[in-house]
């Protein structure tokens, strides 16, 4: 079996993340570990005393060698155990169950939403290259990149919500709504991460097909009066998927770790406000739970991004 | 129309292209000057020329394309009856793939590496709705059989990158021949193959062509491939037509001194070298060598090269030639075997060698271009071996220079000029006169005429003689160009899957008996005579019956 390269080659990868991932545990650790405060500290705040500090520091296992509790902590997770909050006491992993569900569904949206469009809007810039179609997509989606996720957030609420009322301006979810209900519900949020990330994905398109629009075979397409866009689509896209996928890739990534500032606009209750919150508390399990998670994404994504581009090589999907 | 056989009338065709230099205002400039022809239906024409002759423009002009930033400026292109220059961009596609097809030089870097082989053949027929997609691959699967491709009902199954180059040009043929066109533009259809290839598909053409009744403009550079296809011959030279008219009357009867110096290219000849030094200047013994230790390029390869001599190491792509200088060189270190430098023992890898031993053994390379810096002066790309090697400087350096300039025939005025103001011929001059300026005992040739148009070539071959004896350098000369060997060598060696087959002088090597292989290699260069394709075709199935 392991004599496929492409299978090979994806084993690798496979490997190659789980290693990582290991790895960003220890970093994650010890960056929780560094950062000032104290969790008994923050929990006990001015009432606090030294007796109750110290049997506070107990009864939580702050006391014990830094790699027992890291240990313990991957231990834990190896086996699907989150932990449990030091502040509210509760499990973290039914915690973050429907915050991490809710930033995916959000993140979900926006990729459905924003992947065809740049693909397209980069399709339709090469075909009309340097002209005035050209110049109006790379212009807005630029304009659009160059404002801050807040503004465009506040302008959408401003003008869709406000005044026009299409929308409403907070995304509240719950689990008793239906997907209908809920798609209404992060309409705003959605568009506004769409035209954070679209500008990125639409000018790698438009570059990479223009990179093989000069190759033979597209002037072999031309010679055999193909009409323009099934040149582009058929013939050079499909050469020109791989640098494609790894940026799309980067800004699902960005869809699900980048989004606190969007989910706090839209007062949105996904994993960023989570994790914000608990580290204002000091609640180091919950921080790093979401660490990991996080990391846990962006290594799936990108991995996912790799394998993609493999496969997407015909001379390793049909080797000689 | 009055005459009905007519399928392609050009008249007065201009082409103009758009110059652009970075930094510099784009202008325009004229590189066909008002060229005519015509070609009737099922006929086959020849367009031959140097480089920048403006033949594959010409081509492409009768499929109302221009490349990059060329254009049709001027006169008219008649196909079937209709002014195609005047043709909107729809109407255009219309005649694209359907009245006329383009078979390039390079089929592989043609095809498009996602999409299968059969696919793209049955392509132009599906778009322009010519035939159901069964009819056009069934007819796909006929013309793969015609074209002699393995597996013919299977090969359009198959991705561009697990067929050989030459089974790519064949499909490319085939691509072209599926939607029954009226005109094929075969631009260098077997340039890009080897010798013994290249005599297989253009058979492969010719019968095809043949067979089908289509009219064919056929692009080359050689004339000797060209006889064998084409009915009539144009000679163009810089965008103009130098001469025209039937294959006979070029080949036996040219008119034009352009014309006879084409035909009668390859003038010079080397006497072969007599006498020897006891000690050849360079040794090989059985040398081993792989790559990545896993493919082993060369096997138990032994020859030797004299002092003021030229060894000719001869073969196909993948033989292993490159590999054996790369050996010599030291980039690639032998497993096994020994070589031996003017009696010395060369060191395996480079980094053991002393500044003399890299000094007296120097490389010119195929691609004069990429083997400069571009940021550096002639004069100080030729000056940087005297000082490196010789400690000279200042103006003794720019002496030496310019003595060197006069030996390549190049003037002092090249001193302060850079590399991409110089034609291709002079690029590799300077080259040549870098390697010189090492004052070496051997210099490695690596393929230095391929890229030359054949003139030039002579001249160069010429020059490379001509300093030999002058200062009694010895060359190894890599080439695949059997009249090359011919005209230059004392020695040869012929390679063939990384293993020596033949060795010898060169009276030896090139007269009978043969082995197999070197008979299959001489035989299949082309020659400048009308029917030399038939009558070697004709000869090696009898000789394959009589086995």
């Amino acid at each position: 079996m392991l004599s496929n390269p492409l299978i090979r080659m994806i084993a690798q990868r496979l490997a190659l993340g789980i290693v990582l991932l290991f790895a960003i545990s220890l970093v994650i650790f010890i960056g929780t570990e560094m950062l000032p405060g104290d969790v008994a500290q923050s929990i006990l705040g001015q009432s606090a005393t030294e007796q109750s500090l110290a049997n506070l520091r107990e009864e939580l296992g702050l006391n014990q060698p830094a790699y027992v509790r890291y240990l313990d902590w991957v231990g834990g997770i190896l086996q699907g155990d989150l932990g449990t909050s030091l502040t509210n006491k509760q499990d973290i992993g039914s915690m973050i169950g429907t915050r991490l569900g809710n930033t995916f569904f959000l993140a979900s949206v926006a990729a459905v939403m924003s992947v065809p469009l740049a693909v397209l809007l980069g399709m339709i810039a090469v075909h009309y290259k340097d002209g005035f179609i050209d110049k109006a997509i790379s212009m807005s989606t630029l304009g659009a990149i160059s404002l801050p996720e807040f503004f465009i957030g506040y302008l959408l609420i401003y003008f869709v919500a406000v005044q026009l009322g299409w929308f409403p301006s907070n995304a509240l979810v719950h689990s008793g709504m239906s997907l209908m209900e809920k798609l209404y519900a992060v309409a705003l949020p959605a568009t506004t991460l769409t035209l954070v990330v679209l500008a990125h994905m639409m000018r790698m398109t438009r570059a990479a097909i223009l990179n093989v629009m000069s190759s033979a075979y597209v002037e072999t397409a031309e010679l055999k009066g193909l009409s323009s866009f099934k040149i582009i689509f058929h013939h050079a896209f499909p050469n020109a998927i791989a640098p494609i996928i790894t940026v799309v890739m980067l800004n699902l990534g960005y869809l699900v770790v980048g989004v606190v500032v969007v989910e706090v606009i839209f007062v949105y209750p996904g994993m960023g406000q989570l994790m914000v919150d608990h580290v204002i508390k000091r609640d180091m399990p919950v921080v790093q739970a979401c660490g990991l998670i996080f990391a846990a994404t962006y290594i799936l994504l990108n991995m996912t991004a790799d394998i993609l581009a493999i496969i997407a090589n015909p001379r390793l999907r049909h080797p000689k | 129309m009055a005459d009905n056989n007519l399928l392609l009338d050009v008249r007065d065709l201009k082409i103009g292209a758009t110059i652009q230099v970075p930094g510099e205002k784009p202008y325009d400039i004229e590189i066909v000057h008002g060229v005519s022809f015509t070609l009737e239906k099922g006929k086959v024409l020849g367009l031959i020329g140097e480089s920048g002759a403006g033949k594959s423009t010409i081509g492409l002009s009768s499929m109302a394309y221009g490349r990059g930033s060329v254009e049709i400026t001027g006169g008219e292109v008649w196909l079937d009856g209709e002014q195609i220059l005047g043709h909107s961009h729809d109407q255009i596609r219309k005649v694209r793939g359907r009245k006329v097809a383009y078979v390039s030089q390079s089929a592989a870097a043609s095809f498009n590496p996602a999409h299968r082989l059969g696919d793209q053949v049955i392509e132009a027929a599906m778009e322009h709705g010519l035939s159901s997609r069964s009819e056009a691959k069934a007819f796909a699967d006929h013309l793969f059989a015609k074209l002699g491709l393995p597996d013919p009902d299977n090969f359009g199954r198959r991705y561009p990158h697990q067929v050989s180059g030459g089974q790519l040009q064949r499909a490319m043929t085939a691509m072209a021949l599926c939607s029954k066109p009226d005109l094929i533009v075969f631009d260098e259809p077997t340039t890009a193959l080897d010798v013994t290839t290249q005599i297989d598909v253009l058979a492969a053409i010719k019968d095809a062509i043949h067979d089908t009744g289509t009219a064919a403009l056929y692009i080359t550079h050689d004339l000797a491939v060209v006889a064998q296809i084409s009915d009539d011959i144009m000679v163009l030279r810089n965008g103009e037509m130098v001469e025209y008219g039937s294959v006979d009357q070029i080949i036996n009867n040219p008119q034009e001194d352009y014309t006879k110096s084409l035909v009668s290219v390859r003038s010079i000849l080397k006497e072969e070298g007599g006498e020897l030094d006891a000690e050849p200047v360079l040794n090989c013994r059985n040398i081993t060598a792989s790559y990545s230790n896993s493919i082993r390029v060369l096997h138990d390869v032994s020859m030797h090269l004299h002092k003021g001599q030229t060894l000719a190491i001869v073969g196909e792509s993948g033989s292993g030639k490159s590999t054996m200088a790369r050996v010599i060189t030291g980039l690639l270190p032998q497993e096994t075997g020994d070589i031996y430098f003017k009696g010395q023992q060369l060191p395996r890898e480079l980094k053991q060698r002393s500044k003399e031993e890299l000094r007296s053994l120097q490389m010119i390379y195929q691609m004069a271009d990429t083997a400069m810096n571009p940021r550096q002066t002639i004069g100080q790309i030729i000056g940087r071996p005297i000082e490196f090697y010789f400690g000279v400087t200042g103006r003794e350096k720019r002496k030496q220079v310019i003595e060197l300039l006069k030996k390549i025939e190049l003037d002092e005025n090249f001193y302060d000029r850079y590399p991409a103001e110089l034609s291709g011929g002079q690029k590799q001059r300077v080259c040549i006169a870098r390697a010189l300026a090492a004052k070496p005992d051997l210099i490695i040739c690596d393929e230095v005429t391929s890229a030359l148009d054949p003139l030039v070539a002579d001249g160069i071959l010429k020059l490379l003689l001509k300093l030999q004896k002058e200062t009694g350098v010895a060359y190894l000369f890599i080439t695949h160009d059997i009249a090359t060997v011919r005209a230059i060598s004392d020695s040869i060696a012929v390679m063939y899957m990384g293993k020596l087959v033949r060795f010898g002088p060169k009276s030896q090597v090139l007269e009978p008996p043969f082995d197999d292989y070197t008979d299959l290699l001489l035989s299949s260069v082309p020659e400048m005579e009308l029917g030399w394709l038939e009558n070697v075709l004709k000869h090696r199935k009898m000789e394959s019956a009589g086995h």
